[in-house]
């Protein structure tokens, strides 16, 4: 309601204009505090090795992690080629 | 023994050399001992904003070189018992100081001043280093801007990284109309983006541009509302309770304001 008036009385653009600064300036800190140094990125890196080789063999020496940036997010994004699955052992209720 | 601290930003041009003259001034005027130094080597300002630019005989460089005792070259304000000005030097080096040097310097300052205001300049370099060597607290400006404020968050990191971690904000040149009107961030988004302490708010004032033209910080005069707000500044730098100040005319605008930003009243 609120919204529709303010956009009958041509407020619209402007009351933009700070939402707009203020999600800007979210993305833009994210993105600068994301620039962490590249022994925390080393490591981050060998942990998600290390959790993901306890259930697939993977190429580790091709696995790339990086954030990339998008219009209105950030992700972190992981290329990990899998070479095969490891047979996991099924837990058995053995008694 | 006194205090030093230190006011930085990242970003030029936010308020600093400003922000500086006002809160000396203002600790002064309520009859403590005050050191003004001039940290922006190269880039002479305090002392033009505050009157004093006549008076130069020595620098901060003349003292960190040993051509002249530290006494010889502190400026006394004469309109206040115990306010006293490092000016900075003129010189193009601008690593004519070392970070010891300077902490050396402070150190000595604090002996016998409550408090040592050092005005950084602007950047992140070696200036900014020698700057912040010798503080106890820092004070971050910014104004609310996204490069400002981008800048700001960058400045909070440098200052935890080297260990200082005793930091509070003031928003300047905050202009409510505007943001009323919706366009321009307000205390709330600056706050909740760099999670530090807010120190205080400054209103954008004309008044300021004609304290500088005079050579006399604002808080001299009692009209000017960005004055109010450094004196509010430096009572709650020495660790008064004093509400944020009425940034706007209309009563209704205000209490909207505080409820929104549970700004404590009174
Ligand atoms: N609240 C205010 N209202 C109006 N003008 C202001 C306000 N604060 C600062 N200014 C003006 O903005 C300009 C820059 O201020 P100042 O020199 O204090 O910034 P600074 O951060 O020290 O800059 P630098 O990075 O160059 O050292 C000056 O002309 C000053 O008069
Ligand atoms: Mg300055």
């Amino acid at each position: 309601m609120l919204e529709i008036l303010s956009r009958i009385f041509g407020k619209e653009a402007s009351q933009a204009s700070k939402n707009v600064a203020r999600e800007r300036l979210r993305l833009v800190l994210m993105h600068d505090r994301l620039e962490i140094s590249p022994q925390i990125m080393e490591a981050l890196r060998d942990d998600i090795i290390k959790v993901i080789t306890n259930y697939l063999v993977i190429d580790e020496g091709a696995t790339e992690i990086a954030f990339e940036r998008g219009k209105n997010s950030m992700a972190l994004v992981a290329s990990i080629p899998v070479l095969k699955m490891k047979r996991i052992p099924q837990k058995k209720d053995t008694g | 023994m006194g205090e030093v601290l230190v006011i930085t930003s990242g970003k030029g041009g936010v308020g600093k050399t400003t922000t500086t003259a006002n809160i000396g001034t203002c600790l002064a005027m309520m009859g403590h001992r005050v050191v003004l130094v001039d940290a922006d080597i190269g880039l002479r300002n305090l002392d033009v904003v505050m009157g004093l630019e006549n008076r130069i005989v020595y620098d901060l460089v003349d003292v960190a070189h040993g051509r002249c005792r530290l006494r010889q070259a502190l400026v006394r304000d004469r309109r206040f018992e115990g306010l006293f000005l490092l000016p900075a030097a003129q010189t193009k080096d601008k690593t004519a100081v070392t970070p010891e040097q300077m902490r050396e310097l402070c150190q000595e300052l604090k002996k016998n001043n409550d408090y040592v205001l050092v005005d950084c300049p602007a950047g992140i370099e070696q200036g900014f280093r020698n700057a912040i060597a010798g503080a106890d607290r820092a004070i971050v400006v910014t104004t609310p801007e996204v490069a400002s404020v981008r800048d700001a968050d960058r400045i909070i990191g440098l200052l935890e990284a080297s260990e200082l971690r005793d930091i509070s904000l003031v928003i300047n040149r905050i202009r409510p109309k505007m943001v009323k009107k919706g366009d321009m961030l307000d205390v709330e988004d600056v706050i909740e983006h760099l999670a530090i302490e807010l120190l205080g708010i400054v209103p954008e004032d004309e008044l300021i541009i004609i304290s500088t033209n005079k050579g006399e910080p604002a808080v001299l005069n009692s009209h000017s509302k960005a004055g109010e707000a450094y004196r509010n500044i430096s009572k709650r730098i020495l660790g008064e309770d004093v509400p944020f100040m009425n940034l706007d005319e209309s009563p209704g605008f205000m209490s909207r304001m505080k409820r929104l930003l549970g700004f404590r009243t009174g």
